[in-house]
């Protein structure tokens, strides 16, 4: 900008001094973003540094051994698996199908500002707060005991928001000239929503989905009192069995454990974050490839 | 178009009502999607409705019969396991929280802002993209992760480097919440300064601005209700961090002199404690108690950002 306005005009001292304060701010905003970035990374890299010996196929796929002294993370990935996948059998349609309601049926009314107010607050309540949320209503009220299902249901209220905001953001995407072409044929709603909208935006809705999983994989709280335990010798075999997660163990190896191998828990934490990081740069990376081949 | 023309008879126009008032399957079936989907778009209503209900029902009991204001909110002895006289007085916690919460805030605020000011209105093409995936994957590292790098990173770094005995304090804990707190808040900032039409930029430029007097004359005026509403989330998610403030705060009961000291915050408690009660217990019922005080606050928090955003749209 600088160098095209120079051959044109001559800057007058207020144009350089205007511009050194400019450069100026650019560079405080600049280190304002690396310092916010820089310790994370620095933290990240310590990680990979202190838990990355202890990786390997057996630390994966055997379980704790000599009261979690030693040994590896099996029950607790094979749990966190679990969770996640019933969390998502039952959040994503209600989110899906409730994300088509906010996109394609609700007016722009009081009763939608309702709903979208509901949703805010469901990713805003403390995760402690849905940890006593479904201890009182799906262990104690609905009698699942503490169970897979009963920490499911709870993640899976808790994670909603995430599946339904994506999807309503990519239904969002479809521009509404396809919706009234397919209406003008004389198809219903839901037909327009299935055979046009729908597809049009479900690999939209897919990135929702995979980020839900690391969303969901990484929660403490919310299953310490509903489903998740300490330490069982036993692997699950239904949802109503309890089961080790991650990032509990994680919680577990690192503050309960005396006498722990000081590398298991950075190991344990290794794990938990590759696993999150993994799930949420496919999400980006499917939405960027998204970006890239959209026509309209 | 059905009353066209009025010269035809009745039964022409009756057809034509019929072909567009149809009720074949296709039309029993939209119907039946409408109410599913109506049920679904409900349902996030109900969930919060739900969890004010269930934990309002488990700990009604203690607010009922033995709640005494003064005593709960204004003296910091908490000693629930006391067999003879066990206190519930929380004005320790809520100090640990405000201390924790605050002093993240006040590294993380400035921070984000920043940050979001650079990646929306100084960086361009690639670096931005990158800054942006960078911003969200932190913001995607789980909480009990953050309270694991507080325990054995930051713990030994701040004994070492401030020569105190006891390293899981508030510093540690404002430090590891801050860091948490910004990527999110960098986010929100970020879409709110984006929002701000291009329109209002070139405007500005074309009178002769620089890069930075239409950030600061136009942009950030403009985007200052959503940057408001970015701020009080960020509060928010702060306030109601369980796990990070559970490990990295030290978790003893007192009302902090220094940054070096141990606190205890309300979520952690909750956390800490559930486990060793009994179901309908006191104690029990106290925790739930505190449940409800945290779904209040942080409904009261998420709501004023709510109509502080709106605000905007509106204006």
């Amino acid at each position: 900008m600088t160098t095209a306005n120079a051959v044109l005009f001559q800057a007058t001292g207020l144009n350089q001094r205007n511009e050194r304060v400019q450069r100026l701010y650019r560079l405080l905003f600049g280190l304002m973003t690396l310092m916010l970035i820089a310790p994370v990374l620095l933290i990240l890299g310590t990680l990979v540094v202190k838990g990355g010996g202890v990786i390997s196929w057996e630390f994966l796929f055997t379980a704790p051994t000599d009261g979690m002294r030693s040994g590896g993370v099996l029950p607790a990935l094979l749990g966190t698996v679990w969770l996640v996948t019933v969390a998502l059998l039952l959040s994503v349609p209600i989110g899906v199908f409730a994300a088509i309601y906010l996109s394609e049926y609700a007016g722009d009314n009081w009763f939608t500002r309702a709903i979208n107010l509901a949703i805010i607050n469901l990713a805003g309540v403390p995760s402690i707060v849905h940890a006593l949320f479904g201890l009182g209503a799906f262990v104690i009220f609905f009698g699942f005991g503490t169970s897979i299902l009963a920490a499911s249901l709870t993640l899976a209220v808790m994670t909603m928001p995430v599946v339904i905001v994506a999807t309503r953001e990519s239904l969002q995407a479809v521009p509404q000239a396809f919706r009234e072409a397919c209406w003008n044929m004389g198809a219903t709603r839901w037909q327009t929503i299935r055979k046009v909208v729908l597809p049009n935006s479900i690999t939209g809705i897919l990135t929702g989905v995979i980020l839900e999983v690391s969303r969901t994989a990484g929660e403490t709280a919310p299953i310490m009192f509903t489903g998740a335990v300490f330490f069982t010798p036993f692997l699950p075999q239904s949802v109503m069995d309890q089961t080790m997660a991650l990032s509990l163990h994680l919680f577990v190896a690192a503050t309960q454990v005396p006498g722990i191998a000081d590398e298991i828990p950075f190991g344990i934490a290794l794990v938990l974050i590759a696993l999150v990081l993994l799930m949420n740069s496919a999400s980006i990376a499917f939405r960027m490839w998204l970006r890239g081949k959209k026509k309209w | 178009m059905v009353t066209s023309n009025p010269t035809q008879g009745g039964a022409v126009a009756a057809r034509e009502v019929n072909d567009f008032d149809r009720r074949d399957f296709d039309w029993y079936v939209d119907k039946a999607v409408e109410a599913v989907v109506f049920v679904c778009g409900v349902s996030a209503i109900v969930f919060v409705l739900g969890i004010f209900v269930f934990v309002t029902k488990e700990g009604i009991g203690f607010i009922i019969e033995h709640l005494n204001f003064r005593e709960f909110f204004l003296t910091p002895y908490w000693s629930p396991s006391d067999a003879d006289d066990p206190e519930y007085g929380i004005l320790a916690l809520i100090a640990g929280t405000a201390s924790v919460t605050g002093l993240a805030m006040l590294v993380a605020i400035p921070f984000s802002l920043g940050a979001a000011i650079y990646i929306a209105e100084f960086a361009s093409g690639k670096t931005r993209e990158a800054l942006k995936v960078l911003v969200e994957l932190l913001a995607a590292i789980p909480s009990v992760v953050w309270g694991f790098i507080g325990l054995v990173i930051m713990n030994p770094l701040i004994i070492k480097w401030f020569d105190v005995p006891v390293g899981l304090c508030v510093l540690n804990a404002g430090i590891i919440l801050g860091l948490m707190a910004a990527p999110i808040m960098t986010s929100i900032a970020e879409d709110a300064l984006k929002a701000v039409p291009d329109r209002y930029r070139e405007a500005a430029e074309a009178m002769g601005a620089t890069r930075w007097q239409v950030t600061y004359k136009v942009v950030l005026p403009a985007a200052k209700n959503g940057l408001l509403g970015g701020v009080l989330l960020g509060v928010g998610r702060g306030f109601g961090e369980t796990m990070a403030v559970l490990m990295a705060t030290g978790h003893a009961v007192n009302i902090p002199d220094s940054i070096f000291d141990s606190v205890r915050a309300l979520t952690a408690t909750i956390a800490a404690e559930l486990g060793e009660t009994v179901v309908g217990g006191e104690h029990y019922q106290v925790l739930f108690t505190i449940g409800i005080l945290l779904f209040l606050v942080t409904f009261t928090v998420n709501l004023t950002a709510d109509l502080i955003v709106r605000g905007i749209r509106k204006g």
